[in-house]
């Protein structure tokens, strides 16, 4: 398919005086799985809601399949999760189900939408009977009963347990398996990294990373040391090491770090007799992010 | 794009079911007007009024106060109740139409306010001895619909206006005493003086005057009272698109 699913060029957005986007340019091609992650107010939600078309710009240009992101026709391509968006209470996942479907050309059938979404046996139940993690399969079930090119889907796991999660992650897999698009906002670092093919990491307002989740953790937190001692080690040991982060568990050290060769040498100078394990492993995303966005956050 | 028939059958149907699900609504708007009457138009039946039997005058009144009722609940509370629960985010973001909501919400108020005249209409004919011919009986519910939309609007603007939390309180302190000044419930000439004055300037009161016309208790021309009727759809008109646009600036811009 030609041309891009979305693309924003110099996209930005400010709430009275403050800068929720500052000129985001991102294009996203057809078949992509891609995660915007950012801390919270990073302005996430804010390039979501501007991609759909709730939101205007201040400035700048955002296209939905080449035409303005409120076109119908743009947005019959689309489906849609939205962080705290309600339906009513009153209505049964069945009455939701045909009532969205009845807005696309090409919706699929209702008892299958409710199938997918593992909400059989619901069909009856009122929305405001459903458990919090059923309500969020009936927003998935909602999303999807258009046969939707792309998702767009804002912190989508907001609410579920693990388990939970996990079959919704395995939904989603199959779901783009498919061929199709998939646009994800979320802070659970974990989930962009088993999903996404390419995440986009947004820190106040700007996109500071665009890469494979590979890339990100290879280029930017690098290495996580492991380090165990006797006993707890006094802290001038780990004084000003070449590290971004430093976190101490009684007798076991975590050390976040672009050049862990040189983190183990200087601990090994210092007060090598002490330390009794040693583990050098890749960064995880959510330690790559942390340090992306320049701050030790949580 | 999806055809536009079965999006606003469907968008018909759910606001349909929404309503007859909840019983407070469905309690004020269908069966208060019957109560209503019960209590004041069933005993004052054989009284003539305004040149009627009573029966018929106040199943006029009652009739009134029913339609415009139905208006200002489901467009003032449901829209601030649905508002505050950001009910309209998801839906903002799919291909719906506007219009095709805007409509099916005014079909779905319009069948209500059908059911609930149907409903007085059955009860004051088998209490009140209210004998009408089908003339009168379609021209009071044509008449009774198509007034009612300074009622709509003025539910519009409260649903866009006020907190979800203080919608009921508004729609009832703006409902209640101006039917009573009108003369929906009582008679104007037991209320005090000033009410009296301030009384036939209200749109329930130029309202009234199109429900007691139809039925045959009014002898002078109607036209003043429609004028008046057509200022305050035009004013509330401005109001509700004001209310509209203050929450298109806070949330959608």
């Amino acid at each position: 398919m030609p041309g891009a699913v979305v693309e924003l060029v110099r996209a930005r957005k400010d709430y009275g005086g403050t800068r929720a986007l500052n000129d985001v340019d991102l294009r996203i091609e057809a078949g992509q799985v891609v995660a915007v992650l950012g801390p919270n107010g990073a302005g996430k939600t804010t390039a979501i809601n501007l991609m759909l078309g709730i939101r205007k710009l201040t400035s700048g240009t955002v296209k939905l399949f080449g035409r303005p992101p409120t076109d119908p026709v743009a947005r019959s391509r689309c489906g849609v999760m939205l962080q705290e968006s309600g339906v009513p209470d009153l209505l049964t996942v069945e009455d939701l189900v045909r009532l969205f479907s009845s807005y696309y050309p090409r919706h699929l059938p209702a008892a299958e939408v409710i199938r997918k979404a593992g909400l059989e046996g619901k069909a009856g139940s009122r929305f405001g009977t459903l458990s919090g993690g059923q309500q969020q399969r009936l927003y998935y079930a909602l999303a999807i009963c258009g046969d939707p090119e792309v998702l767009f889907l804002d912190e989508p796991t907001v609410g579920l347990d693990v388990e939970g999660r996990r079959a919704f992650l395995a939904d989603l897999r199959q779901w783009a398996g498919a061929g199709r698009t998939i646009i994800l906002t979320t802070h659970y670092l974990e989930e962009a990294d088993q999903l996404a093919q390419r995440i986009v990491v947004i820190d106040r307002g700007s996109v500071i990373a665009d890469a494979t989740p590979a890339v990100i953790k290879s280029q930017v937190a690098g290495k996580k040391v492991v380090l165990r001692f006797r006993s707890e080690p006094p802290r001038a040991l780990l004084d000003s090491l070449p590290a971004t982060s430093v976190q101490v568990d009684g007798d076991s050290v975590q050390i976040l770090s672009a050049d862990p060769v040189a983190v183990v040498r200087e601990v090994m100078r210092r007060g090598g007799d002490d330390v009794v394990d040693i583990d050098v492993i890749g960064a995880d995303l959510e330690e790559a992010f942390v340090h992306l966005t320049g701050a030790a956050r949580g | 794009m999806a055809p536009v028939g079965p999006m606003l059958f469907e968008q018909v149907r759910a606001e349909l079911l929404k309503l007859l699900r909840s019983p407070i609504f469905s309690l004020f708007s269908l069966a208060l007007p019957v109560i209503f009457y019960g209590f004041f138009g069933v005993g004052n039946a054989d009284r003539l009024t305004n040149g009627v039997r009573g029966g018929t005058f106040l199943m006029a009144s009652f009739a009134a106060y029913a339609v415009a009722n139905v208006m200002l609940f489901t467009f003032g509370i449901s829209i601030a109740v649905e508002r505050g629960r950001r009910m309209d985010l998801l839906m903002r973001a799919t291909p719906l139409r506007g219009w095709v909501f805007l409509l099916s919400r005014i079909v779905a108020a319009t069948c209500f306010a059908l059911a609930a005249l149907l409903l007085l209409g059955v009860f004051a004919s088998l209490t009140g001895g209210v004998r009408l011919d089908a003339g009168r009986w379609a021209g009071l519910t044509v008449k009774l619909l198509l007034g009612s939309l300074p009622f709509l609007l003025l539910g519009f603007a409260i649903g866009y206006f006020v907190s979800p939390n203080s919608a009921p309180a508004v729609v009832n302190l703006i409902g209640l005493p101006m039917y009573f000044a009108s003369g929906i419930f009582a008679p104007l000439q037991i209320l005090p003086e000033f009410v009296q004055k301030v009384g036939p300037y209200l749109p329930a009161y130029l309202y009234g005057q199109v429900a007691w016309d139809a039925v045959g208790a009014r002898s002078d021309p109607l036209w003043r009272d429609l004028v008046g009727l057509a200022i305050y759809t035009v004013a509330f008109l401005v109001l509700a698109l004001l209310a509209f646009n203050r929450q298109e600036n806070q949330r959608f811009s």
